[in-house]
């Protein structure tokens, strides 16, 4: 089709149009408030018509791809399928319209809901307690590192530094940081995985904790975390685990079992709430037994079938953001819970492993594999076989795109040369796996017959792409009217 | 299973292809000493009209609906317009990932340009990001981003200001050698002169000063910048309501260096407190690469066709770890687009018109409040709330319950000294007939 | 430029009796791509060798440059706040990041000349 692209919104403005409808005033108008409080003007919003609206953002809908159209092989992303039911329970009034300043006992509804999940997800992990006000991974990060820290706290001495794989996802240094630590990077092991040798190595009385993923960002579940735990607990060190990839553990291994003291959950990955295009999300956090007195307040404690807030927690690492957190999302989170029930979870794992399994075997012979270690939902391929064409990752994540599928996550882990991670989710056919890996073979041959053509991709979506050099150098965040 | 693509069939020519003769073998990497032997169980799975039920019922058991609500502090009730739950609904909105690949997240990225583009243009600054998680945690940000740039560890706050973004601060900068001080408000609610002058010195990196403020008062703090005068100290300026930026002047005209806050009144439901929409914007460049979260800006793609960006981006977690300027990584992006598209409805015009129905309908309530006999506590303009005194303000609280109204938000919640006081809000949704019913309900109540 | 030593990191310092200029060498800049940003350190800041000192930025990656030898920082390059490009340009002329007053001249025999850093980066 021959369009122009899309203007700004600005760019359709013009001054008398609009698109609301508020009702007459039916107070006096007074004069209230002196003069010189109220602003002059209000520039800069738009003046539009509801039908250039609709017409306006249903065109920019169009450039976006999303999970309703295709699958997205996104390592530690868990991109599953998004189910619409989620929306209608999340969109019930009585929850749309609960203001948190209710009297308890008119919201009586939301603090059961946060009890049930939160009892669900202890149920599905092992940890006795959660608090479900993190509202994203990097945020549940967060409040776990307070938690230890204040626990140690407790005990006499906070502590110095925490160890993280090289293969972490950068939120977890980054986390550990704003909880006043100090970070250690500590190598994988060359199969793939932590050894505990390794973290005795590093171990001494300034460690207040090892942060580790489970299974980590290669796909690659690691099978000394039972020892890592003793060794750190011996040590008077915690073990946090970063649960992003629970996906692949749900029904076999409940990690409180394995020795880890404090977990964090992603709603919006493994337990299907939408990304939105990158939030809003939800990050639980479920901690050991001990760690009942530092939860964030407040703690939703239920005595005779009554819920109520309780705030007085005088060791509680306090509030970690106002209110009940991102609760439309946990409320998303109940409904899938609630419809796949244990056995579907445990189902949901299997499907995943054999799906990124069935990717690994497809692609191992085209694409190269450093680590041939045994991997669980995602796997991690590298430049390697590629390179030598002078063709790059994101060239053929470029390419991909103009076959219509999502790329895989590009870059990372660091621990491998440009690394392509794919993680395929249970809720893709084999048919769609066929599609991606035959593609991806396609891809292959391309850069070695025409490097040039993954070069310049892509060439068929509704961008070229795009100079972030420019975006950077020059930043424009916002649009004005007079540059145009 | 419904979310589970896949027949028997093609299971089994998976398995074969794998080289496996069943999905169990495939977690032979875990230690059996490591999977568990305590089946999980909680309830057998349930159909989706069981679904409906299960949560009708919990719906059911909030009695919301039944009652006519004067809530405030932090959380609005504002009429969303029937197209931003249109359009914000769409698939192509509600499903997409994180727009890492550009060349196909355009929308999202336009969208998050054009919202940029109003909340700068509301608060009168020129760069703004893609959003934090709430209100609370943006003020967190704020204060981190003053004492980043500043290389100072000592803050001053408006008591005054919202308590769970107070609260929220105080676990952010624990850890991190950070400390504050409060400055008092005085009689008419507002940040208290001496008090600041008392406090002030060059070693404060930030001031932190909320308008409206958590009692609902319009500040007016020219003066603060003139005290900072050439010390290197930011003024940060943090707002709960922005609905209120609709009427009243917005931060720029007093100064400030950045504004911090949440934009739940556009498009967001009150929804027990989430998700709303954190917000942080700035007019120094200088603070651009200090800035926490993601930020979209424009570019042109290969043909030299205009194209958005998420940009900036060493500055997060993703690429300096520990050395980024916070660690957040997923945001409230969604919640963008629903406020985009409330400010594109409302506009210009209409969202001065919204403004001043909130700013009337309010100080028609406390003219009539105060005709009563009902002590108004400050002196200070208002926007949409303000603070009443009774005797005993939970009984009121509790006496007006039974009347299935709900009087706004006794303080002791927060204060817990504080016996007297009550938070009443009063918005366009809230029709004259059900003010006057709060009136008489409060006179024969007081 | 015969006095010009690298790390193996891609660090080089430019000898100048007891002080050098040090930054990034012409191999690292073309591998990280066009610079956006530049975080200096400070000056007067003592530095040991291998210590993390300042870091070179591209759109998607934030390089570390470790110190090339151990000294005392007396100058930094304040230009690359506005012109970062000056890394790509001219890694070894204006692209200079930051000078040093070196406090152990043996370490220099420690690095790599020219000749060896070439053959370093061709392995």
């Amino acid at each position: 089709m021959i369009k122009d692209r899309e203007p700004l919104i600005f760019e359709l403005t013009e001054e008398g149009k609009s698109g609301f409808s508020i009702p007459e005033l039916d107070v006096e108008e007074k004069d209230h408030i002196p003069e010189e409080l109220l602003r002059k003007e209000l520039k800069g919003l738009p003046e539009v018509s509801e039908v250039e609206i609709v017409r306006h953002y249903t065109a920019l809908a169009h450039y976006n791809y999303s999970v309703d159209e295709g699958f997205y092989p996104l390592g530690s992303c868990t991109m599953k399928y998004n189910p619409k039911i989620n929306e209608k329970t999340a969109g019930l009034e009585g929850f749309l319209l609960s203001h948190p300043y209710s009297p308890y006992e008119l919201v009586q509804g939301n603090l059961k809901l946060i009890k049930t999940l939160e009892n669900i997800l202890s149920e599905l992990t092992g940890f006795p307690f959660f608090t479900l006000y993190p509202s994203a991974g990097a945020h549940g990060e967060l409040a776990g590192m307070l938690m230890i820290r204040k626990k140690l706290e407790l005990r006499g001495n906070p502590r110095k530094i925490v160890l993280i794989p090289d293969s972490a996802h950068g939120t977890n240094p980054a986390s550990s940081h704003f909880a006043g630590y100090d970070v250690k990077e500590i190598p994988s092991g060359k199969e793939g995985y932590l050894k505990v040798e390794t973290v005795k190595e590093y171990l001494n009385e300034d460690i207040a904790a090892l942060m580790m993923t489970n299974p980590n960002t290669l796909g690659v579940y690691e099978r000394e975390i039972k020892e890592i735990a003793e060794t750190l607990h011996k040590n008077g060190s915690y073990l946090y685990m970063d649960g992003a990839n629970f996906n692949a553990l749900m029904g076999y291994v409940k990690p409180a079992e394995l020795g880890v003291d404090v977990l964090h959950l992603n709603l919006h990955k493994t337990f299907s709430t939408p990304h939105g295009g990158g939030g809003p999300g939800a990050g639980p956090v479920g901690v050991a037994k001990e760690f009942e007195e530092v939860l964030p307040i407040p703690v939703i404690k239920e005595m005779d079938g009554k819920y109520l807030p309780d705030f007085n927690r005088p060791n509680s690492i306090g509030k970690i953001r106002s209110f009940y957190g991102n609760f439309g999302v946990l409320i998303k989170a109940l409904t899938y819970l609630l419809e796949m029930g244990a056995d579907g979870l445990k189902k949901a794992t299997e499907f995943a492993v054999l799906n990124a399994n069935y990717i690994r075997e497809n692609l191992k012979s085209t694409y190269e594999l450093p680590y041939k270690t045994r991997t669980l939902h995602e796997v991690v391929f590298s430049e390697d076989s590629f390179k030598k064409y002078g063709v790059k990752t994101v060239d053929i994540a470029k390419r991909l795109l103009d076959y219509g599928i999502h790329p895989p996550t590009v870059y990372f882990p660091l621990i491998v040369h440009g690394a392509l991670m794919i993680e395929p989710t249970e809720t893709e056919s084999k048919k769609t796996l066929d599609i991606f890996i035959e593609t991806m073979k396609k891809i292959h041959k391309e850069a070695e017959t025409n490097p040039e053509l993954l070069k310049e991709a892509p060439h068929f979506t509704p961008v070229r792409r795009l100079n972030e050099v420019l975006a950077a150098k020059k930043p424009k965040l916002k649009y004005k009217e007079e540059e145009e | 299973m419904r979310y589970f693509p896949n027949s028997e069939n093609s299971v089994k020519a998976m398995l074969k292809s794998v080289g496996v003769k069943s999905v169990e073998e495939l977690f032979s990497s875990i230690p059996p000493s490591n999977l568990t032997k305590d089946k999980v169980d909680y309830g057998k799975p349930l159909s989706e009209p069981d679904i409906i039920e299960f949560f009708k019922k919990l719906e059911g058991e909030n009695k919301v609906k039944d009652y006519k609500l004067f809530l405030g502090g932090g959380s609005y009730f504002h009429h969303i317009p029937e197209v931003v739950n249109y359009l914000s609904m769409k698939g192509e909105f509600v499903t997409p990932y994180t727009p890492y690949q550009p060349e196909v997240s355009q929308g999202t990225l336009q969208a998050t340009f054009e919202y940029q583009t109003m909340i700068s243009n509301l608060t009168g600054m020129e760069f703004s990001n893609a959003s934090l998680y709430d209100g609370a945690t943006a003020a967190a940000e704020g204060l981190l981003l003053a004492w980043r740039v500043t290389r100072k560890n000592k803050f001053l706050i408006a008591k005054s200001l919202h308590p769970e973004y107070i609260s929220t601060i105080k676990t952010y900068i624990k850890n991190l050698n950070i400390e504050f001080d409060f400055i008092d408000y005085d009689e008419d609610g507002r940040v208290s002169k001496d008090d600041f002058n008392k406090k002030f010195n060059e070693e404060i990196g930030g001031i932190l000063i909320q308008s409206p403020n958590f009692f609902g008062i319009i500040e007016d703090y020219k003066w603060i910048k003139d005290k900072i005068g050439e010390s290197k100290t930011l003024l940060i300026s943090v707002i709960a309501e922005t609905l209120s930026l609709g009427i009243l002047k917005p931060p720029s005209e007093f100064g400030t260096d950045v504004v911090v806050g949440d934009a739940q009144s556009f498009g967001l439901y009150p929804y027990f407190g989430g998700p709303t929409l954190g917000f942080i914007t700035t007019s120094n460049k200088k603070f651009l690469w200090e800035m926490p979260g993601r930020i979209v800006g424009e570019t042109v793609d290969a043909e030299g066709k205009r194209g958005f960006v998420l940009t900036l981006s060493t500055r997060e977690q993703h690429i300096r770890r520990e050395r980024a300027t916070s660690n957040i990584c997923s945001n409230q992006a969604w919640c963008v687009i629903r406020a985009a598209i409330f400010l594109s409805v409302y506009g210009k015009k209409g969202l001065r018109e919204l403004a001043k129905q909130n700013l009337i309908k309010a100080n028609y309530a406390k003219k009539r409040i105060k005709e009563i006999g009902i002590k108004i506590r400050f002196n200070g303009p208002i926007f949409n709330e303000f603070v009443i005194e009774t005797e005993n303000a939970e009984e009121t609280h509790r006496k007006l319950l039974d009347k299935k109204i709900v009087a706004g938000i006794p303080l002791r919640w927060f204060y817990p000294e504080d016996e007297k006081g009550i938070l009443l809000t009063f918005t366009e949704v809230n029709k004259k007939a059900e003010i006057d019913e709060l009136v008489k309900a409060l006179e024969e109540n007081k | 430029m015969s006095n010009l030593y690298f790390t193996k990191q891609h660090e080089y310092v430019k000898v100048e009796e007891d002080t050098a200029y040090c930054g990034i060498s012409n191999f690292a800049q073309e591998e990280l791509g066009e610079v956006i940003k530049v975080i200096l350190p400070e000056t007067g800041k003592k530095i040991n060798k291998g210590d993390e000192v300042c870091y070179v930025e591209s759109p998607k990656e934030s390089a570390k440059v470790y110190a090339p030898v151990s000294g005392e920082i007396i100058e930094v390059n304040s230009k690359l706040d506005d012109e970062p490009e000056l890394i790509n340009n001219d890694p070894y002329g204006d692209g200079w990041i930051f000078k040093i007053k070196i406090s152990s001249p043996d370490e220099i025999k420690e690095l790599m000349d020219e000749d060896a850093y070439n053959k370093f980066i061709e392995g």
